[in-house]
């Protein structure tokens, strides 16, 4: 059980920068998701935590001590590895046992600790067996069970699910989360699959080229992308972003793209020059009568929805609307969109603070 | 590794192939049997031409080869008496009596001494600056590395003099000591750089558990890495032992009294007369054995030594 608090933390690989200056605080209990696309300094985040790489400058707390400069057998955490990382030479059970055994348990009350943790995981049969010939998902539970068997005070986990195939992937994050609700420890994870970020997280970072670009709860994310870059991440298909020329200011509710006006949501911050308009695709409608005028270039059916591709003056579009919509490719169209849920951004790509976003975007 | 047979071979194809496979092996074996067989020969059966296949087998080869022994008037062996044991009555038949052990048994320990005593060490040296080149940053490593491999760029022999002179002065001449200290320097640049791929295939996040586990670099080192390394520290460690237990030339040099090994001693078995085959041949079918039952006993390891990294684990 523990609170994490990483402030400023910085780790440079000679001349390249993997994390610069990061900082979001984990609270006791939480699953928190570490989201980005590879090489954005993800994983060199969750191994400083573990104190398998030691930050260049910066502070890492767990429950209030000061830890970054620990190693990591002194920082009472679990590791999950992507690849498992279960000791080939051993079986099910010593692998399990290690951690205890390496703290000087007796030996049996290892054995019912093993046996408890094998119990919650569903693996008591295959205890004796040797590693090499499990399955990808028994092994994963095995990597858990030495993880959760020493009770940590939080888990770090690197894409565990990545080297699953798809279909185990869905049980095994279910099975996760299942497990992490039941024992309620601190829980850090890495993925860069936005899905199971969303799926499973509390909280979700969003980090790319080393940078925290937002950090919130999957929904506020989701919502109000902070950054054109989170905004592209977060979300299949992702959010719809049609730049072009125009000013805001504090109390603007409405732009001009082209001939067309978008309502907004009453802007408190304010730019002007370049600037981007950011619309989810489900908050595009089709409708004859607007006027922002879009050609239907594809319609891809995926049951209750349809996912349309239309082509206008500020760049592709996409929108998910009802299948029973009936839809003709090559025909010209209104669009319209939902005005609470619109985002603006400035050219720098952050997101302008309105009255819909700033509730989520003022604390970070 | 099913993967690898597209069809299976007709019967036709695993009979050739039998046949190459049992012919080779006769090929090869065919100077070991020579050897094992002159062993048990006369002196006079082992050179006579042609060469006989079919003999009646004889202890005198390995009666001579443990023995030494002097040859006396018949007047003074017929004083003697009787002899007493097998082997007293072979040698009786020479006009010669025993007059004690030969050297045989000594140079033999003194290579199993300095074999196995430069295996421990190079093997030792080599694991743990394999681990350090292949886990941590090391200043220079890729100089340091070439710089070991460097060693092997000329025969070993080249720097004899400069070695003879060296240990003269050192005064590891003719010891145990020194010859380990040589053969361990000569190997310690094939076991680092073997070593070091084996090790390089061990993923590091094993060793990364194990420091979350609770465990020091140490305890993650000899308790997860080494288990996993054992294949390639076998194959380096045969490896090691076939170049110090069949090593020549810095013997002959450097080896003269105390700390001689088998391979000097051996050609001087064949005595003033120049016609002790049988002893040679005995004296070398023994110092085979150890080598093989050292092999045997590792060959799970060797094999999978060998074929390391081409089979996906």
């Amino acid at each position: 059980m523990a609170q994490i608090i990483v402030k400023n933390i910085r780790k440079e690989f000679g001349a390249f920068t993997a994390v610069q200056s990061s900082s979001f605080t984990i609270e006791d209990g939480e699953f928190f998701m570490l989201l980005g696309p590879s090489g954005c300094g993800k994983t060199t985040t969750l191994r400083m935590i573990a104190g398998l790489e030691l930050p260049t400058s910066g502070e890492i707390f767990i429950n209030g001590e000061e830890v970054s400069q620990k190693p990591a057998s002194q920082r009472d955490i679990a590791f999950v590895f992507q690849m498992f990382a279960l000791y080939p030479h051993m079986n099910v059970r010593k692998n399990i046992s290690y951690p205890l055994v390496s703290q000087g348990m007796p030996r049996d009350q290892v054995r019912a600790k093993v046996a408890e943790v094998a119990q919650i995981l569903g693996i008591t049969d295959i205890l004796d067996k040797p590693v090499g010939g499990l399955s990808g998902g028994d092994r994963q539970r095995v990597a858990l069970g030495r993880a959760i068997v020493r009770d940590p005070a939080c888990f770090l986990m690197d894409e565990p699910l990545g080297a699953l195939d798809a279909e185990f992937r869905e049980r095994m994050a279910e099975e996760l989360r299942a497990l992490h609700d039941r024992m309620g420890a601190t829980t850090v994870y890495v993925t860069h699959d936005q899905l199971e970020a969303m799926q499973m997280g509390d909280k979700i970072v969003v980090m790319n080229h080393g940078v925290v670009e937002q950090f919130g709860r999957p929904q506020d994310i989701y919502d109000w992308p902070a950054t054109t870059f989170v905004a592209r991440f977060i979300g299949s298909p992702a959010m719809n972003l049609l730049s072009f020329d125009g000013m805001v200011g504090h109390g603007t509710s409405s732009v001009t793209l082209g001939e067309a006006a978008i309502d907004i949501p009453p802007m408190i911050g304010g730019a002007d020059g370049r600037l981007t308009l950011g619309v989810r695709p489900e908050h595009v409608h089709l409708d004859d009568a607007a006027a922002f005028r879009a050609r239907i270039l594809a319609a891809e059916y995926l049951g209750t929805t349809q996912i349309v591709t239309l082509d206008s003056a500020h760049g592709q579009i996409k929108a998910r609307i009802g299948s029973h919509v009936p839809v003709r490719i090559g025909d010209t169209t209104g669009l319209r969109f939902d005005a609470r849920s619109i985002s603006l951004f400035a050219a720098s790509g952050h997101a302008l603070i309105s009255e819909a976003n700033q509730k989520v975007l003022s604390h970070g | 590794m099913s993967s690898y047979s597209i069809t299976e071979p007709s019967v036709r194809q695993k009979w050739i192939a039998g046949i190459l496979v049992v012919g080779y092996a006769i090929l090869t074996l065919i100077p070991l049997i020579w050897i094992i067989a002159t062993g048990f020969k006369t002196p006079s059966d082992a050179i006579a031409y042609p060469p006989k296949v079919l003999f009646s087998p004889s202890l005198e080869g390995y009666v001579n080869l443990f023995t030494s022994r002097t040859r006396l008037a018949p007047e003074d062996l017929a004083a003697l008496g009787e002899p007493t044991t097998w082997y007293d009555r072979i040698v009786r038949g020479y006009d010669m009596v025993i007059t004690g052990p030969s050297r045989y048994g000594e140079r033999f320990m003194n290579s199993v001494v300095i074999g196995f005593g430069s295996t421990f060490l190079s093997v030792f040296l080599g694991t743990i600056a394999a681990y350090a080149f292949s886990r941590f940053k090391v200043p220079l490593k890729d100089d340091l590395l070439f710089f070991i491999l460097s060693t092997r760029m000329m025969p070993p022999i080249a720097v004899a003099i400069p070695i003879f002179l060296m240990y003269r002065e050192l005064g590891l001449n003719d010891t145990q000591l020194g010859m380990i200290l040589l053969y361990t320097a000569v190997n310690l640049s094939l076991s680092v750089w073997l070593l070091k791929g084996f090790i390089d295939e061990i993923p590091v996040e094993y060793e990364e558990a194990a420091l979350i586990d609770g465990y020091t670099r140490f305890q993650a080192f000899y308790k997860v890495v080494l288990p996993q390394a054992a294949t390639g520290i076998a194959s380096t460690a045969i490896f090691c032992l076939i170049f110090a237990w069949n090593e020549y030339a810095f013997a002959a040099l450097l080896t003269s009294g105390t700390a001689q090994t088998a391979p000097p001693f051996i050609p001087t078995i064949i005595g003033a007369g120049g016609k002790d085959w049988p002893a040679v041949a005995a004296g070398a079918t023994l110092f085979l054995v150890p080598i093989m039952v050292f092999t045997i006993l590792l060959r799970k390891h060797l094999l999978r030594g060998i074929t390391f990294g081409a089979v996906r684990k």
